[in-house]
Formats: structure tokens, C-alpha cells, sequence
């Protein structure tokens, strides 16, 4: 099942995804997801996010940076300020010179999980969404990296559209991902090549905190980001997952 | 989703901390600046977020892992926002703070500031804060101090006066690139040379003026 939550007519609403991918209102009502606005999917808890977890993209990245993948996962904290739904709109900063998206799978916690071994870790999944993760490159200071400036700006964390039940999804690391900037692939690549992997990423945040339901793990982006301009329309997308559009604007 | 109350009908929303926000601790660091990891001084402020799981209540006991044995003991005031913060003068800035918090602000040591500090700052119950306090008159927190005591001895004393960026000037500058949303909390930051306690010992924190905090520290159970 895939389930949402929507503003419609006024109200808002928790759905389903119904019949030839649209949306279903509590009263069985069918609509155009084009019809409603998206908020994220889920009222979300702690927000965690993790920094080159795909080996092409620490490659990418290698000549600015001093760690390799061997290291423990690098992870960082976002706010709620950072959420907006599906097809919403993201501010880029006038002063801007590179700004890029990414494409990452969410992983949604179901529940209370406290010291958590990697082989039990799946039971804790509750379910999977498609978040885009934008940085402002500009902003990027050797303090905290990824400093809160560049990665916890208003809007700046698209998520949804939908949570996919985490029984719908046999293989979380056998998914392509891709990034559409205007209609062409500028990302693409496969969950498969993540460095640390959702059970063990699951054990080593649980071995440091409690997760509690509504808690979401990014598990980070391969290679392929470019820079983006106001007026583009940036997809991203996750086989079996779903495809979250996005819309950059001026700020 | 429960919800940690910093007043009868406060739930408090996200945990902000600013890092490097004591001008003692930036003339300290100041010869590292230069080199690697950092290369450069800060410029904007930086921040990090206590999670929900670290959200602890006055009077609670905090497990400290065995290894080290031992936390800092960032202690600070928090600013409890109580109107939605987005591109704020620093004129204006105080017109959205609705009380303050005394915040034990715990991590484990660490001196490297180059990664985010998760792993440190981010144990369960690593945010013991005390209720919401308006200040008492006359309570002036650009001259505000603070001080720490373990096990009824004073170990340590700051004062807000010496901030790199004074209450005002920080909400400022951080909602010049994020929108603080009433329930925040914007923590002052840590002062230099903050105490470190160990597993069974009893905290203290008092702001004249404002109110106190208090807290105990033991070995994690790993149970």
C-alpha cells in the first residue's frame, strides 16, 4: 500500500494510492495528484540524513574530501523547517553559484528501536519514500560539514509522494534511482552500490540513539549531481518507490 | 507522537545549538583555522540539533556510555521562540523569544569540529532542560552568568556577555537561511572550558535571575 497525506479543498487528508496511481480520499473519492497539494507523507520525527554513503559519488566528491569509505557513516541532522511535499516549489538563493539536488531513498522507522543488531533491523522499516535532498554548494564550511546553512535551509528537503509499506518492497537495495533536471537524466544509478547499508546504518544509529516511529534515515546519493536554476523542474525517482517532482524558484 | 512541554501548553519543537559561539574559544581555536580540516575561520553561525531523543527533564538521571565514562557539560541558556522566526532583524529579533530555558547541553569530549558531532551530542537523554522561565525584572542576559556545580562544588562559570553573537544578532543571522518556528529552541552554545562529570555525579545549573537546572549522570546499562 502506498499512503499519503494531502490538502484538498480545504482540508487535509490521509490517502492511498487508488486506481491507475490516483489519489483516494477516506470517502473513496478518486482524484489527479495533480488536483491536490502534497504535504510530506509523514509527520516526520528526528531527521537523519547521510553524507557520501554511495561509493561513485565519494569518488566524485574525492578531490575536496578527507575521508574515505571505510570510515563510520557520516551523518547529520535536519529540522522541519527543511520539509516540503511533492511538487512543491524550493527557493534557491539569489547569490547561488551551485546548487544541486539529491536523489535518496527515505527510510521510514515503524517503531521504538534502541540497540537494534543489523539482522533484525528490517523489522523496524515501516516503509520507504523518495526524498530530494538540495545543498547550496556556496555555503559549505569545514565546521559540522555539511553545516546546517547548507543543508537545513527552508524547503530544501523534498519528500514523498507516497510511503510505500515496507512489505511492498522485497529489496530495498536492488532499486534504481534517477535525477530528471527538464525531462533529461542527469543522475542515475542503483541502491545497490550504498556503503553502509540500511541494517547496518540501522544497527550504528541505534547503538547511539533511540528511534522512535516517524523517525527517517536519507541513505544518501550517488554521482551526478549538477548545479540547478530557478524555473527548473527537478524529478526524482525510485523504482517501486515513486517519482517526486520539484520545482526550483527564485528566493 | 509525544511530545517533551517546556510549559503546560508548550511542546517544544527542534533543538538548535551554536557552535563556536564564545569569543574565548575562537581566540583559542583561532591558530587552527588556517590549517586543515577547517582552512578558513567560520563565518556564519554553526549550528547542530538536539534530537527528540536526547530531550531530558529536570531532576532525570542521563546514562553516560562506559566508554568514555565521562560527559561535557555544555551548560547554556536556550531561547524558546515563541512567534515564527524567518529573516529577522536583530532589532526585532527578541519580540519572537517567548522565555528562556536552562539547557545542561551534554556531549561526549570532542575537539575535532570538522565532522557533525551525532555521535557525541546526540545520546538519548544528552539534553536535560529545565521549564520554560520568563526572566525575573532586572535580569539581563547580554550580562547574564551561569554557573555549574558537581556534587554541591562550583567547578565553573560563565558569563553571556563574552558571545561571539548575543541572543539578538544570532536569531538573526540564523533565520537569515532557516525559519524558526514557535517551540524552538536556539541554545547560546557552549562556553570554553566546559566541565566534564563522570557516571555518579550529581549537576547543577544556576542562572541568577533565570532559574536552575539539575541532573544526575550514570553509567549506561547495557542491558
Amino acid at each position: 500500500m502506498k499512503r499519503g497525506r494531502i490538502i484538498f479543498e480545504g482540508r487535509t487528508f490521509d490517502v492511498k494510492e487508488g486506481k491507475d496511481g490516483r489519489v483516494e480520499l477516506p470517502d473513496g473519492r478518486l482524484l489527479q495528484e495533480t488536483e491536490v497539494q502534497w504535504l510530506p507523507p509523514v509527520e516526520f520525527g528526528t531527521i537523519i540524513a547521510l553524507g557520501l554513503n554511495y561509493a561513485d559519488h565519494v569518488k566524485e566528491l574525492s578531490r575536496e574530501l578527507t575521508v574515505t569509505s571505510k570510515d563510520a557513516p557520516l551523518v547529520f541532522l535536519k529540522g522541519p523547517n527543511s520539509l516540503v511535499g511533492h511538487r512543491g516549489q524550493t527557493p534557491r538563493p539569489a547569490d547561488a553559484t551551485f546548487m544541486h539536488y539529491e536523489c535518496e531513498l527515505a527510510v521510514v522507522i515503524g517503531r521504538t528501536a534502541k540497540r537494534v543488531r543489523a539482522a533484525n533491523a528490517m523489522d523496524y522499516v515501516v516503509g520507504y519514500t523518495v526524498s530530494n535532498d538540495y545543498a547550496v554548494r556556496d555555503y559549505l564550511e569545514n565546521f559540522y560539514r555539511p553545516n546546517v546553512r547548507v543543508k537545513n535551509r527552508d524547503a530544501c528537503t523534498a519528500i514523498g509522494p507516497w510511503l510505500v509499506d515496507a512489505d511492498d518492497v522485497p529489496d530495498p537495495h536492488a532499486l534504481g534511482l534517477r535525477t530528471r533536471v527538464n525531462g533529461e537524466v542527469t543522475q542515475d544509478g542503483s541502491t545497490s552500490d550504498m556503503i553502509h547499508r540500511i541494517p547496518d546504518l540501522i544497527e550504528y544509529l541505534t547503538s547511539i540513539m533511540t528511534l522512535q516511529a516517524g523517525d527517517v534515515i536519507l541513505t544518501g546519493t550517488p554521482d551526478g549531481v549538477v548545479n540547478v536554476q530557478p524555473g527548473d523542474v527537478v524529478e526524482t525517482e525510485i523504482d517501486g518507490i515513486g517519482t517526486l517532482v520539484n520545482t526550483l524558484v527564485t528566493a | 507522537m509525544t511530545h517533551f512541554f517546556l510549559d503546560d501548553d508548550l511542546p517544544v519543537g527542534t533543538v538548535y545549538g551554536a557552535l563556536l559561539n564564545d569569543r574565548a574559544t575562537i581566540e583559542r581555536l583561532t591558530p587552527q583555522f588556517d590549517r586543515p580540516p577547517y582552512k578558513a575561520v567560520p563565518k556564519a553561525p554553526i549550528l547542530y540539533i538536539k534530537s527528540r531523543n536526547t530531550f531530558a527533564a529536570d531532576g532525570d538521571v542521563v546514562e553516560v556510555p562506559a566508554d568514555p565514562g565521562e560527559v561535557r557539560v555544555e551548560a547554556t541558556i536556550g531561547l524558546v521562540i515563541g512567534k515564527i522566526a524567518t529573516r529577522v532583524s536583530a532589532d526585532q529579533a527578541m519580540n519572537h523569544v517567548v522565555g528562556m530555558v536552562i539547557v545542561s547541553d551534554l556531549t561526549l569530549p570532542h575537539e575535532n569540529y570538522y565532522r557533525p558531532a551525532v555521535v557525541q551530542r546526540n545520546r538519548d537523554g544528552f539534553c536535560p532542560m529545565s521549564r520554560m522561565f520568563t526572566a525575573q525584572t532586572g535580569f539581563d542576559l547580554g550580562n547574564a552568568t551561569l554557573s555549574v556545580s558537581i556534587n554541591e562544588k562550583r567547578v565553573y562559570e560563565r558569563s553571556f556577555s563574552t558571545l561571539v553573537r548575543p541572543a539578538a544578532e544570532l536569531i538573526a543571522d540564523v533565520t537569515a537561511f532557516m525559519t524558526l518556528t514557535t517551540g524552538d529552541v536556539l541554545l547560546l552554545g557552549p562556553g570554553d572550558g566546559a566541565p566534564i562529570a563522570h557516571a555518579g555525579d550529581q549537576i547543577n545549573i544556576a542562572v541568577p535571575g533565570l532559574g536552575d537546572l539539575g541532573h544526575s549522570v550514570v553509567e549506561e546499562k547495557l542491558s
